[in-house]
């Protein structure tokens, strides 16, 4: 592999040419599907050749009409994603951190846990859920909300997963235990030690949550409730051209989203400098 | 030593007395601590020493408060704090693992212990600011722990432990992961400040030397239970009973015969710290600087051997002698003399009282292989 970089027979990061090969690659993969839908809402249909006015009526129109049920789908679907980065927040992560100090011989089932939901086809946890939700329906009411409940249980591999990643590199056991011992209560630990040293595997959680969020259908679809998804394939039946242009949208809005949370989400810590020697000559 | 005087340094003696008073801790079916009673004095360093699984570690996190103890009290001038969270404990503490705060600055982290009193922001970064010079690293304020190197980060979390002037000042093990030379730097630096502000100290540590080099007194333990408490000299000299006679220093273990006060090892004679035990055979432990060589003796003093190995150790040299009568005995000896590997000499006994530990009847005395524990 000459694009690799070798230093003592190890492999460093790759050359540019090869960075680029492989970033071409994987970019291409992602950009084929929305270039092609890109051009399936520029096209003049039986006529021929291509022209903007889809995109234009649309923006003029706005979603009126027929289509403001995608709005409210979409503020249904914002919701939902706040909601289960919520229950991620304020469930998952304390209850990792318990496990994590306290009980880590619970370790081990807390992973089964949380990643059993991911064998789980969604047709078959809708089959689960259902009577479940009837029971929830009748104490809570059948607001689209309490989706919430289970896009937390479909977004736990993947945000458990994220977050052990942080927390297998930090050694959250004596980070709290120092912090205690300066006097710091159980609350002051987690806000001011865990939490800012196990940023990035939160923040990654989160998003991760957002994103499935945003892209769920089936389970709404088969509880009978709006959101997003469900309200695009509706607009679909009817006019695919625009379906096709809000869901580009909901892509972009999506991508900038997630950019704006990785931006949160990067860490502050300065650049790696070799230590420096004591004034006072004592050795280090 | 630093000659500036700051409100740290000039803080009224902070020292605490601290008592475990029959503190017994088991994990599941494991018995940590057994009874275990333990006094420091104001201001005094304590050192607790032992093997892996001897249950220093669990007596530090007791007084802690990071472990609960099943049974018994731990009193801080008095008043018993067995049941108060570690967050009201007032107690300092650094650890075997780096423990600085990865996501603040050196001084953040000093300041920590202050702001979760409430400190004003000023005095915080003032007191702060005097503990990081106090341990040499003012000039580190703004660095981050991955910007500092283990020695550096280690005194770091000295200075964070110290800031709030805590009652109790807790090490476990703090230097175990350091290189040898800033170990005894570092442990150096640790006493040295410990004595000017006169904090009660408990250090855990496995290392025997570190432990006589800094303690006012050691503890020894074994089993979950102290053997023995004493100062350094007295542990090394009068130890109460075997194990600790084994533990602590060097010793050579010899077959031999306690009849009528006295210790008999392949005829030589020797005083017993305790003339008080009882006549039978036993393992006899000589410190190898109590042993000589020479290249004549008399009979009853002294036994002629063959040397085995001749280790140089920078400021003395241990050399391994193959005895007439069996089994080996390890000589320290001035690094002048040059024994060579084959050469007869003689192997003579200082006559400092020895301990003893007696063996079943059924062993032969003359047939036990002379060990020496790893020299540390």
């Amino acid at each position: 592999m000459s694009g690799l970089r070798y230093q003592g027979g190890v492999a460093h990061a790759p050359g540019r040419l090869v960075r680029g090969v492989i970033l071409g690659l994987v970019g291409a993969i992602f950009a084929v599907p929305i270039i092609a839908m890109i051009e399936f809402t520029l096209r003049r249909g039986l006529v021929g050749g291509y022209d903007l006015h889809r995109w234009t009526d649309l923006a003029q129109g706005g979603l009126t009409g027929e289509y403001s049920q995608v709005l409210v789908a979409l503020g249904n679907s914002v919701g939902l994603a706040i909601g289960t980065v919520a229950i991620v927040l304020l469930l998952l992560v304390p209850t990792m951190l318990l496990v994590h100090i306290r009980f880590p011989g619970l370790r081990r089932v807390l992973e089964i846990v949380c990643i059993l939901p991911i064998s789980i086809p969604a047709i078959v946890l809708v089959v689960g859920l259902a009577p479940v939700y009837s029971v929830v329906a009748r104490l809570l009411g059948s607001g689209v909300w309490t989706l919430a409940f289970a896009y937390g249980i479909t977004v736990l591999p993947f945000a458990y997963r994220a977050i052990q990643a942080n927390l297998d590199g930090v050694d959250v056991r004596t980070l709290s235990e120092a912090a205690r011992t300066l006097g710091a209560g159980w609350g002051s630990v987690l806000v001011r030690v865990l939490v800012p040293n196990l940023r990035r595997g939160i923040f990654a959680g989160a998003f991760i949550a957002v994103a499935v969020v945003l892209g769920e259908f089936t389970i709404a679809s088969l509880l009978n409730r709006t959101n997003l998804q469900t309200a695009l394939v509706v607009v679909s039946k009817n006019d695919p051209y625009t379906a096709v242009i809000l869901s580009l949208v909901a892509l972009f809005v999506a991508f900038l989203l997630l950019l704006a949370i990785g931006r949160l989400g990067a860490t502050r810590t300065p650049a790696r400098t070799p230590a420096l020697p004591t004034p006072t000559g004592a050795p280090s | 030593m630093s000659q500036t005087q700051s409100p740290t340094q000039t803080a009224p003696r902070t020292g605490a007395v601290v008592d475990f008073a029959g503190v017994v801790k088991r994990f599941g079916t494991h018995l940590a601590l057994t009874e275990f009673d333990l006094t420091l004095g104001a201001g005094e360093l304590v050192a607790l020493l032992g093997p892996s699984g001897s249950g220093k570690t669990t007596a530090l996190r007791v007084l802690a408060g990071l472990e609960s103890c099943d049974d018994g009290h731990i009193l801080i001038d008095g008043a018993d704090v067995s049941t108060l969270p570690t967050s009201r404990r007032d107690m300092g503490m650094v650890f075997q693992a780096y423990s600085l705060f990865p996501h603040l600055s050196a001084g953040a982290n000093v300041e920590f212990g202050l702001r979760m009193r409430r400190v004003p922001a000023d005095e915080r970064r003032a007191r702060a600011a005097e503990a990081l010079a106090l341990v040499g690293l003012d000039a580190h304020y703004d660095r981050y722990a991955h910007q500092l190197s283990g020695g550096q980060q280690q005194r770091v979390a000295l200075a964070r432990a110290l800031v709030t002037r805590p009652r109790v000042l807790l090490l476990d093990e703090p230097l175990s992961a350091l290189d040898a030379k800033v170990r005894v730097s570092l442990r150096e630096q640790i006493r040295r400040i410990q004595t000017e502000l006169g904090i009660t100290t408990l250090f855990v540590t496995h290392d025997q030397d570190e432990a006589l080099a800094v303690a006012d007194r050691v503890a020894v333990m074994r089993d979950g239970r102290i053997e023995q408490v004493g100062t350094p000299e007295e542990l090394y000299t009068r130890p109460a009973t075997p194990f600790i006679a084994d533990f602590v220093g060097l010793s050579n273990r010899l077959p031999g015969l306690v009849r009528h006060g006295f210790a008999e090892v392949h005829g030589v004679t020797l005083p017993l710290l305790d003339p008080s035990h009882e006549d039978g055979p036993v393992r006899v432990f000589v410190r190898p600087e109590d042993l000589t060589l020479s290249t004549a003796g008399l009979p009853g003093d002294s036994l002629a051997g063959t040397v085995l190995l001749s280790s140089f150790l920078g400021s003395l040299r241990r050399t391994s002698v193959l005895l007439e009568q069996g089994g080996t005995v390890v000589v320290q000896h001035d690094v002048r003399d040059r024994p060579q590997v084959g050469e007869s000499v003689v192997v003579r006994f200082g006559g400092a009282p020895v301990p003893v530990e007696a063996v079943p009847t059924t062993r032969v005395p003359g047939a036990a292989a002379v060990s020496l524990p790893t020299p540390s």
